[in-house]
């Protein structure tokens, strides 16, 4: 308790907060143009962590990050484009709810889920660190397969329309995650003989064409933006006391989200990127009226931005504890973290208590710093985005996105990758096909095959091999789980309402 | 300042002009603008953290400055086959570079569209040995422990590293041979996920580098490490050779140009990367490096060597 009263007192000071607002402020503009991630974000800042002191440096980056996050909703909800993969499922509802007028409400809600989810995954790891880095720790390869296998599941609920079409998005998703170097074996894989696509297809690369060069398509055929400007513009606000009791009138939607970012957060290498789309699924799956969901129902929102939001000092928790880093971003706070001489590990709590305290006080306030900068933010952007007539709009969104895929891995490969796959898209969205679907084929197919070949290795000595992936009991938890899930959705009765 | 120092300031830079436009590379014109430093990996790693102590450091000496960029892929291969058919060799722009990765590469891939030769080695900057690390409470005691399990019960160790035909596994291999034992080697994407492997007992023990060693501190135990001499911040770790086993090797980081650059320039870069080294030993000695600085003949000896250590294992 001392610990934590002084590590407070440490991040309360001025000039903290003047650093956090400035990285929660960075971050979002950062987080909301497409293609520039949370990674790269913090990997630009390091020089300039080096010369501020431990604490502050890690402040900075733990707001840069939490800002980021946040950021991703904004394109999400007002150009269908996620930002970030983690607000991929930001669009389902907040695109739909921005074109029927309510984006500044949509911007509400994601901003009090997103500061909830922040606030969750802050308490979340002052209290329960020690035992949730235990968890993390039973998921290895074979657990880490089932995972994949789960997540894949969710194809189902995220197919618009026809499930087989879903499927079929998926499987292409598989096959563009098998292009480059193999994740175990070390194998070049589809590369046809050109080196530069030993690096594969990055997951940002897909997720920008895909997402953002079909709408951008759209709104070039349709000849005007994709937003409607509101009657009353001038006079429109945020209803933020009505975005308040839209989040809190459905507790059990923002706990349910805020627990399965905790725990998907911990799993080490799944990452934020599939963190929303379960929480979204489950939102459906439990809601009374799951045909609401897609056509504007704020209750997706909250569940996509608070579990993403969770997640940012979620997947601190196997980093602090263990060294662990469970999303790309974490890697970089914890080389951060090694340079000043801060081990990871229980020592942290204690013995430099202040420090690593303090940092995680300082997420939770960067968390809540994110009202009076989200509003405000929101409201420029959402602006902006009004005003500017489509003729400028769709080249500038075009060549920040270029710019963005570019600066990614600094390869001109990854531009005409991404463009390709936009014109596939547009295509394929002609044809009923989701970019969703596609996305998480492409996360989940490298996960799958990595647990299963680990797996299978770990086995050799086994007569059969194979069984390596049943023997450990959260391996069956999570087989039986799966059984459910296909279980409920082939449910003849849920079939029909699903055809409804 | 008086008129007349101005002046015969005026005439000093008007002697070194002319004096530096008769001799062509002569390394006052040299760096003429920023310098792009190309690290192959994604940030946070070994190689970007050094970097970017570099980067100040380096402009602050050079006066110009220094872009540290990531072009990650393929293991470091997108990176140096854009590298090698693209870069100027004049200096201005320098890649990161790792053994064994730069020699085994283009061995094992028909595609990997680089060469061993094709760089011109700065200098290789430090040194991480790799070591062999099981969880505080394994029944294994020593690296003797490990090895004899090993041979009783072929296949049934799992020892975990990063990547296939990189140094971790290219030193299991080593290993394996050199004790008469066979282990299932278990790559995983980097070093990232190799704590957890260790701390959730996935693997029965790791091939990683001393840096993670280090890091993991009293959670692992180290039952050797692969340098000549024991390593000042594992003074407890006995060295492979000291156990009757010629393991000697790691992950060398390095710098290079493309073939083709100014011989002085790749110098005065080896000697700013040498004096560099001084100021980040501080921090990074206690961290598991071993600061070096292999250039010239040298350098290109090191990899012979590995070529000649590895490359059974490759074809």
């Amino acid at each position: 308790m001392e610990i934590l009263i002084a590590a407070a007192a440490a991040v309360l000071q001025p000039h903290m907060l003047v650093i956090i607002l400035l990285g929660v402020t960075a971050g979002l503009f950062v987080g909301a143009l497409p293609g520039l991630t949370a990674t790269m974000a913090l990997a630009l800042m390091l020089p300039f962590t080096f010369s501020l002191e431990a604490l502050e440096g890690l402040v900075a980056l733990g707001a840069v990050y939490m800002g980021t996050i946040y950021g991703g909703a904004f394109t999400a909800i007002l150009i269908n484009t996620p930002g970030t993969p983690s607000s991929i499922a930001t669009t389902f509802d907040g695109h739909p709810m921005a074109k029927q007028g309510r984006a500044l409400e949509a911007i509400s809600v994601a901003t009090i889920a997103s500061v909830i989810g922040g606030v969750v995954g802050v308490a979340f790891l002052l209290i329960a660190a020690p035992p949730l880095a235990q968890l993390a720790l039973r998921f290895g390869p074979a657990e880490m397969f089932w995972v994949a296998i789960l997540g894949l599941t969710l194809i189902g609920s995220l197919a618009t329309g026809s499930l087989l079409k879903g499927l079929l998005g998926g499987a292409i998703g598989l096959l563009i995650g098998t292009i480059g170097i193999s994740p175990v074996g070390g194998e070049s894989r589809f590369t046809f003989g050109w080196p530069p696509l030993q690096g594969g297809i990055s997951l940002i690369v897909a997720l920008i064409g895909l997402f953002v060069i079909p709408e951008l398509l759209l709104m070039i055929r349709r000849g005007h933006a994709t937003l409607e400007t509101p009657a009353d513009l001038g006079r429109s606000r945020f209803q933020f006391g009505a975005a308040l009791r839209t989040v809190l009138a459905k507790p059990g939607n923002l706990i349910r989200s805020c627990a399965i970012g905790q725990v998907i957060a911990i799993i080490p290498g799944a990452g934020g990127s599939i963190t929303s789309l379960v929480a979204y699924n489950e939102a459906k799956r439990w809601s009374k009226s799951p045909e609401t969901f897609g056509k504007g129902n704020p209750e997706g929102v909250v569940a996509s931005e608070s579990s993403n939001n969770v997640m940012v000092a979620g997947s601190m928790v196997p980093l602090l504890t263990l060294g662990i880093p469970g999303a790309p971003p974490d890697a970089i706070i914890l080389g951060v973290m090694l340079l000043h001489g801060l081990r990871p590990g229980l020592d942290l709590f204690t013995q430099t208590g202040v420090l690593a305290n303090g940092f995680i006080i300082s997420m939770g306030l960067a968390a809540l710093m994110l009202i009076p900068v989200g509003l405000l933010g929101g409201r420029l952007i959402y602006k902006t985005i009004l005003r500017t007539p489509h003729y400028y709009l769709v080249p500038t969104i075009l060549i920040i996105t270029i710019l963005g895929t570019y600066a990614l891995r600094n390869n001109i490969i990854d531009v005409a990758l991404m463009l390709g796959l936009g014109v596939v898209g547009f295509v394929i969205r002609g044809l009923g096909l989701g970019a969703a679907p596609i996305v998480l084929g492409l996360i989940l197919g490298t996960i799958a095959e990595q647990g299963y070949v680990q797996s299978i290795l770990g086995g050799m000595a086994l007569d059969f091999p194979q069984m390596r992936l049943f023997v450990n009991p959260l391996s069956q938890v999570l087989i039986a789980i799966i059984v459910l899930v296909i279980g409920w959705a082939a449910w003849p009765q849920n079939l029909r309402r699903k055809k409804d | 300042m008086s008129l007349k120092s101005a002046s015969s300031k005026g005439l000093f830079v008007g002697v070194v002009a002319a004096f530096a436009a008769s001799a062509p590379v002569l390394a006052q014109d040299f760096p003429s603008r920023a310098i792009e430093y190309i690290i192959p990996f994604d940030p946070g790693g070994e190689s970007d953290i050094t970097a970017r102590l570099q980067e100040p450091l380096m402009q602050e000496a050079l006066g110009v400055n220094v872009n540290v960029r990531h072009q990650p892929g393929g293991g470091g291969a997108v990176a140096w086959s854009d590298f090698q058919s693209n870069a100027e060799p004049d200096g201005h722009e320098i890649i990161g570079i790792n053994t064994p990765h730069i020699v085994a590469q283009p061995i094992q891939r028909a595609d990997a569209g680089y060469t061993t030769d094709g760089f011109d080695i700065i200098t290789w900057f430090h040194l991480t040995p790799h070591v062999v690390v099981v969880r505080a409470d394994s029944p294994f005691e020593t690296l003797e422990d490990l090895i004899e399990f090993a041979g009783e019960n072929p296949q049934s160790l799992t020892m975990g590293g990063s990547g296939t035909f990189t140094g971790n596994h290219l030193e299991t291999l080593r290993l394996m041979e050199l004790a008469d034992i066979r282990v299932t080697y278990i790559p995983f994407t980097g070093t990232g996920p190799l704590p957890a492997a260790i701390l959730g007992g996935h693997v029965g023990a790791v091939m990683s580098n001393a840096t993670l060693a280090v890091e993991m501190g009293d959670n692992v135990r180290v039952l050797a490490v692969a340098s000549e001499e024991r390593l000042e911040t594992l003074p407890d770790v006995p060295t492979f050779l000291e156990l009757g086993y010629d393991v000697v090797g790691g992950t060398y980081r390095g710098v290079a140009v493309p073939n083709g650059t100014p011989a002085d320039r790749v110098e005065m870069l080896a000697d700013l990367f040498a004096q560099m080294n001084e100021t980040l030993g501080e921090r990074q000695i206690p961290m598991g490096y071993q600061m070096t600085d292999i250039r010239g003949q040298d350098a290109i000896d090191l990899m012979t060597r590995m070529r000649e250590q590895y490359g059974d294992f490759l074809n």
